[in-house]
């Protein structure tokens, strides 16, 4: 089972929750961390990262002397990244998208691949789970081509030890929460009960529904706010599957880089629960296959 | 022999105001100076696109055959683009029309850039 937690708003939770479930997840587990721009879930887990490479995208390098001005390459780029002006052909290697379009319709042989530094993919273990998490470059504008380098390494670690997967997504409903949520068999979205929140969850509800796969609701400082997200998941069918409390111990130990399951005894409860209620709800196609 | 020029602009006409950003302009008006005869080019498709509006927007000056572009804010990009067009740039023109612009490079105030002047999107 993959589960990746995920929010319309930023600072509601998910690496929270994800952290406290990779806590007591009852069998084989890998966490991942998937908000390459900025991983915070290897600060809760505390990972020894004994591995990492360097995530490489192919951009293609043009040889001006090879050149016809075509624009064969210019026309089928979509993203601006390849341009013929005049008789001058421009690369924007940071602009592209990597979809190797140019260098198959080249037909002078004037283009050849070469790469844009993506960032790196970092993994290891974090006591008995495995970790993997990426982390982009500076200065790199896109994420989900690092995030398909993550999810290969996870696939290659998930062969040598089978078991379930947690994703911490990015915030948002744009690129990079999308490749993140994608291939999951269930989205837990974290959000609190306030304006803001809900506005958020809607918009992650929303995005998410055409994937098709099942969606539940973690609320986090409940006791805050008013009711209006419970009356959403009443309407909408969405379940609600646990409510944090706000709590001064819980922000003082998420200050401190711990995990809310370590130090709360309560919430050790709250989140065992949370966990074991998972499986039901994902997406019966996974389990199926399991047997 | 005059040259033609592309001024940014907010619509059609000459006496549409100029749209001072260039990858994103409403469109862009290209007249020959002497005879101030004009033709349109709209840039519309600019406003969905995500990246690349300033390389689009030059690709379209250049195929219109202007040599020198009159406008606001030309990024980074958009800036080596026209470059390699062999289009100059007379830039940093704000709340004027298409007329006025072309008024004011023909009375000489108005120089040509050796470089971008905004940051851009990307």
């Amino acid at each position: 089972m993959r589960v990746a937690i995920a929010s319309g708003k930023g600072g509601t939770g998910k690496t929270t929750v994800t952290a406290s479930l990779a806590r007591v997840w009852p069998g084989p587990l890998t966490a991942v961390d998937m908000d390459v721009e900025e991983p915070n879930l290897h600060l809760f887990l505390k990972p020894e990262l004994a591995h990492s490479e360097q995530a490489l995208m192919e951009v293609p390098e043009a040889d001006e002397s090879l050149c016809t001005a075509c624009g064969a390459c210019s026309e089928i780029c979509q993203f601006k990244a390849i341009s013929l002006l005049g008789e001058t052909l421009l690369v924007f290697p940071e602009m592209c998208h990597g979809c190797g379009g140019c260098l198959m319709v080249c037909p002078a042989g004037a283009l050849h691949p070469a790469s844009r530094h993506l960032g790196e993919v970092l993994w290891g273990r974090a006591d008995s789970a495995g970790f993997v998490m990426g982390r982009l470059r500076v200065g790199e504008a896109m994420s989900p081509p690092l995030m398909r380098a993550v999810n290969r390494r996870l696939q290659a670690m998930l062969t040598e030890e089978p078991g379930d997967v947690l994703v911490d997504a990015p915030p948002g409903v744009s690129c990079p929460a999308v490749s993140a949520v994608s291939g999951a068999d269930l989205v837990l979205l974290v959000t609190e009960p306030t304006p803001f929140g809900l506005f958020d969850l809607r918009l992650a509800h929303q995005a998410f529904t055409p994937l098709g796969m099942p969606m539940a609701v973690v609320i986090n400082r409940a006791g805050l706010g008013d009711e209006k997200v419970h009356d959403y998941c009443r309407r909408s069918g969405l379940p609600l599957l646990a409510e944090i409390p706000f709590d001064a111990e819980a922000a003082s130990a998420y200050a401190q880089g711990q995990v809310l399951t370590d130090v709360l005894p309560t919430m050790r409860d709250l989140f065992k629960d949370l966990a074991a209620a998972l499986p039901a709800l994902a997406k019966p196609l996974r389990e199926a296959s399991h047997a | 022999m005059s040259i033609k020029i592309a001024v940014s602009s907010e619509g059609p006409g000459l006496d549409d105001m100029l749209d001072s950003r260039f990858g994103r302009a409403a469109g862009f008006v290209v007249v020959d100076p002497e005879t101030m005869e004009s033709t349109y080019l709209n840039n519309g498709a600019a406003q969905l696109r995500g990246q690349g509006a300033g390389i689009q927007a030059a690709e379209m000056v250049a195929g219109s055959g202007a040599k020198l572009v009159l406008t606001g804010f030309v990024g980074p990009k958009a800036f080596q683009a026209l470059q390699a067009a062999g289009i100059q740039v007379g830039q940093d023109l704000q709340g004027l029309t298409v007329r006025q612009a072309l008024d004011r490079y023909k009375a000489g105030q108005v120089q040509t850039a050796q470089a971008p002047n905004s940051a851009g999107r990307r």
